[in-house]
This record gives structure tokens, sequence and C-alpha cells, in this order.
């Protein structure tokens, strides 16, 4: 029998700690949409996602209902759209976002991911037009998510990818520059992307998993932190051991509703990815477990380390409460999504800086954060460029998602609402990378041993 | 198959008797109550089995959800799946 102690603690992660599982997204594969007429493709496109993923949102509000823990998102991830327009190069591959958007809004997900490209070691056909069509792609949606791969520790980093994607982010915040630039927020530039990430915007189903597949999403900073705040003053060897245990539990219950779901849709599961993902609420910051473990405020020297210790433990507890384990797993720091981190920017205890030397041990990057509106796309290639340096080197995911704040500057703030949430503006360094960007090509792979 | 149904909230006159008496016209069979007051403060634990419930368990949870409201109480209704997930190896 259950006890008490229990079952109250469980409804207490619910009801007062923000205790959630963040998303169910089923992955489908397109690979048998590939049309050479590109309407036809759309068809095919909308049709399987609308056939694989109709009962999705629903079954996911039962599973919500009968086990009594929010489900927050019900979300599709597809096959990199780029693999779908290089059947048709002579088309404008917006018409494919457009489907996406169209499917999204009949199945009734909140956003679609897979707009994307993996050109980590160069372009094959239909990158580059679907890379040019990210901006509009994004401005003429509101659901579709676009993810765009350039290095990883295999391939190196391909620094043409790079220099074009500095000229994405900011051509889509320009055309969305009436909506608080929001077209940037849902793109993101990744090194080492994992091809099972459940996760927004850098979803997408890569070309190696199966024809659909459920990956679920958990969350819970929030558990984490009363954990640790119950604790009291406990030395840090028992600090990573309250993490572990904490993530355990939370884990299980994202293994739970894979099954549940994976049971119900006859589709198979995926992998749950173990992060702990803030949203604005408060109490449901990562930035704020950073401080529980003893920090004045997020940012403060001693963030990295507080920070490795959170992405390791969340890890180790969680890795043996799920059966399968992947996508990015480990603590996400999005600056506008995290009330301790929002706080943190606006007194200036967290900077650009301190967030790069940050995701060296997270699970992420550079994640949602707002920069100048005058900032150059050299500038931004150059935030890429170091951002993928580091999950090269460090054989780990780390992604871009910047949000130039068009006809904004640093100290003012951009409001997406929602979970997307709102934060201050950012400074970045002025000096220019403009010769190195320009410079195109390819930064060769890291050595794997000689490790220092 | 078993859930679990809590009722946290201020102690009234009637709380076990409306929920147990909302259980029965489903069928659902009660198998173990606990309940306590600290400080005016109730808190009661129902183990109930679910296998011969006449509605869908989702109506079930709403409907016991709504009465909580009506009490002034917060019930919740979950299958007992989450709390062996969560507390058992």
């Amino acid at each position: 029998m259950i006890n008490s102690h229990d079952i109250l603690e469980t409804i207490n992660m619910i009801d007062n700690e923000n205790l959630d599982v963040r998303t169910i997204t089923m992955g489908i594969s397109l690979l048998d949409c590939i049309d050479d007429n590109i309407d036809k493709a759309c068809q095919k496109l909308y049709d399987k996602i609308c056939r694989y993923a109709g009962n999705l949102v629903k079954t996911g509000e039962d599973i919500s209902k009968e086990i009594g823990i929010p489900i927050i998102h019900k979300r599709i991830a597809v096959t990199p759209i780029a693999m779908l327009a290089a059947a048709c190069p002579t088309n404008n591959p917006v018409k494919f976002a457009k489907a996406l958007d169209k499917a999204a809004d009949t199945i009734g997900v909140n956003f679609v991911g897979g707009y994307s490209a993996l050109v980590h070691k160069g372009f094959a056909p239909g990158d580059y037009a679907l890379i040019d069509s990210i901006p509009e792609a994004l401005a003429s949606t509101e659901k579709v998510c676009s993810s765009v791969n350039i290095g990883s520790t295999k391939a190196g980093i391909n620094m043409d990818a790079v220099e074009m994607m500095g000229k994405v982010i900011r051509r889509s915040a320009e055309l969305t520059a009436d909506k608080d630039c929001i077209g940037a927020a849902k793109l993101v530039v990744f090194c080492n992307a994992p091809e099972d990430n459940p996760f927004m915007a850098g979803a997408f189903h890569g070309a190696g998993e199966p024809d659909s597949v459920i990956n679920v999403g958990v969350s819970g900073p929030g558990v984490v932190r009363a954990a640790l705040a119950k604790a009291g003053d406990c030395n840090i060897t028992e600090v990573a051991d309250i993490v572990k245990k904490t993530a355990f539990k939370i884990t299980r219950t994202g293994q739970l509703v894979a099954k549940e779901a994976s049971r119900r849709l006859g589709v198979p599961f995926g992998i749950v990815d173990l992060s702990l993902a803030p949203t604005p609420a408060i109490g449901d910051s990562v930035a704020y477990i950073l401080e529980e473990m003893g920090l004045e405020q997020c940012g403060a020297h001693g963030t990295t380390a507080c920070l490795a210790l959170l992405n390791d433990a969340v890890k180790k507890g969680g890795v043996m409460a799920s059966s399968h384990v992947g996508g990015l797993s480990g603590a996400f720091i999005p600056v506008t999504e995290d009330a301790g981190m929002i706080e943190a920017a606006r007194s200036k205890a967290l900077t650009l800086t301190k967030l790069e030397a940050m995701t060296a041990v997270c699970s992420v990057g550079l994640d949602m954060i707002a920069i100048p509106g005058d900032t150059t796309a050299e500038i931004i290639s150059g935030i890429i460029a170091d951002e993928a340096a580091i999950g090269m080197v460090n054989s780990k995911t780390t992604a871009v998602r910047l949000i130039p704040a068009i006809g904004k500057s640093a100290g003012e703030e951009l409001n997406f609402g929602g979970l997307l949430g709102n934060g201050p503006i950012m400074d970045v360094n002025r000096k220019s990378p403009a010769r190195f960007i320009s410079r195109g090509g390819r930064i060769p792979a890291p050595m794997q041993s000689l490790k220092n | 198959m078993n859930a679990v149904i809590t009722v946290l909230g201020k102690d009234t006159v009637g709380i076990l008797a409306k929920v147990s008496g909302e259980c029965a016209e489903v069928g659902v069979n009660i198998i173990e109550v606990t309940q306590s007051v600290l400080q005016g403060m109730f808190a009661m634990i129902m183990f109930v089995d679910i296998t011969g419930c006449t509605v869908p368990f989702s109506q079930l949870v709403d409907s016991l959800t709504e009465t909580g409201e009506k009490m002034g109480v917060k019930i919740h209704v979950m299958h007992e799946d989450i709390f062996n997930a969560m507390h058992k190896i």
C-alpha cells in the first residue's frame, strides 16, 4: 500500500511546487512525403501529421486528468524540412511552413518543430533555400519552429553557415519587429543537435528515428528548489543527493506519461528528456535553485560550479528512472523564461559573458536572450561561433537563441507573453569579429584525445 | 485497478459522507480510508477500487473535483500509478 506521506508529497509537488510534465512531443517522419511537386508534398505532409497525431492532444489531456499531473504541451517534431525542399528546388520552401502551421492548427498542438536544416559539414540540396526562407517562414506562421545545426564534434563548425545564421537571426527579428521580434524566439542554431529532443524551438525528427515516436520532456525546477530549501544548511554532497532523488521522482512521472501515451496512441516510446525546464512563473526557476544552493543571486561567482553540480545530479537521478533517456537532458537556462534569470539580468548580476561560461556545463546554451536591436549580423555570428566551439570541444549540445530587439537598446525590455516570458535586453561586446566571420570555411573537428 | 482520492481543506460536516456517497453511486468501492484533523485542517486519503466504476474515470475526476469546490475543500482523484511510479522502485 502506498503511504500517506508519499501521497501528500506528490500532491504538494503538483499544487505548490509547479511539478508538471512539460511536453509530449510526437516525432513524425516525413520522408515518405517527399515529392517534386511541392503542393503534393505539402498535402501529403498535412495528411500524415493529421493522421498520426489527430488524437495526440486529447490523449495528453486524458492522461493528465487520470494520473493528476498537468501536461503542459502537446507538440509535433518532423523530419528536417530541408530534406523535403531538396526535391523541389525551384519552389519557395515557405509553403512547407504554412502546411505545417495548418496541420498544427487542425490537431490543436501549440508548436511544430522541424523547419530545419543540418549543415554541420556542408550544404546539401534544399539547405540554402530553406535557411534563406526561415525569416519569412517564421513571420508568416504562428506555430512553426526552426532550427539549424551548424557544427558537431565529429564534423567541426561550418563557418559559412555561421555567417548565414547571423543574418537569418537578424532578419527573423526584423520581419517580426511589430510582435516583439518573436520570429527570432522560434529559431535555434545548434552545435551537436540531438535528433530526439522534445523541447521547442529546437525539436526535429532525425533521419535515424523510426516512422513515429513519442518523446516526453519533464520539468520541475520548483520541486528541486523546495527540496533543497527543506534540507537547510547541509553540505554540498547532500545537496547533490537531494537533487538526484528529486530528479528521480520527477523523471518517473515522465516515464509513466510516456509509456501511457505510447500505449494509447500505438506509437513507440522514444525517450524521456530529463530536463529542468523553467517557466516565468514564480517558483519555477532554475536560477532560484542555484540561489538556494547559496548564491546571493544567479550570476555571482560560483554560479558555474552550482550549475555543473545541478546539471550532473539531474542526469544521475533521472537516468535510473527511465528506460530510455535522450534529448537535451540537463538544466535549461533560458533567460526570459526564468523568473530568477530575469531578475538577475535586470540587476546586471547576470551578464552575457557569465551566461556563456554557464553554457559549458548546462544542457543547452545561450537561450532566449534579448540583445540590442543594432547588434550587427557579424556579432551575432561571432556569438554563434563561440557557443558552437564550446559544444564542439566538450562533445555536448550547445545552442543559440538570441532575439535582436529591433529599435530597442540595452536596458529596455521585450515581452513575448506566455511561456516565452519577458526580459531585459542584455548588452553585447561591440568589437567587430567581421573579418573572422567573413573568412568562411570550416573549423576542423577537434582532437578527441590528449584532453586538457 | 485502484485510485487515490484525497480531500484537503477546512473541516466541515459531512465531507466523508458526501465523497463516499458519490463513489457508491458510480460503483467505486472504498478499500481503505485514513483521515486526520490537524488544527482544523482536514486531510483524508481514500483508496478506492475503480474496476467496477460505471462512468469513465475522467468523469469521476471532474465530478469529485467539482464537489470539492462546492464544499470549499480541495479534492484530488488520481490513479495509483503515479504514486507507485514516483515512490516505488
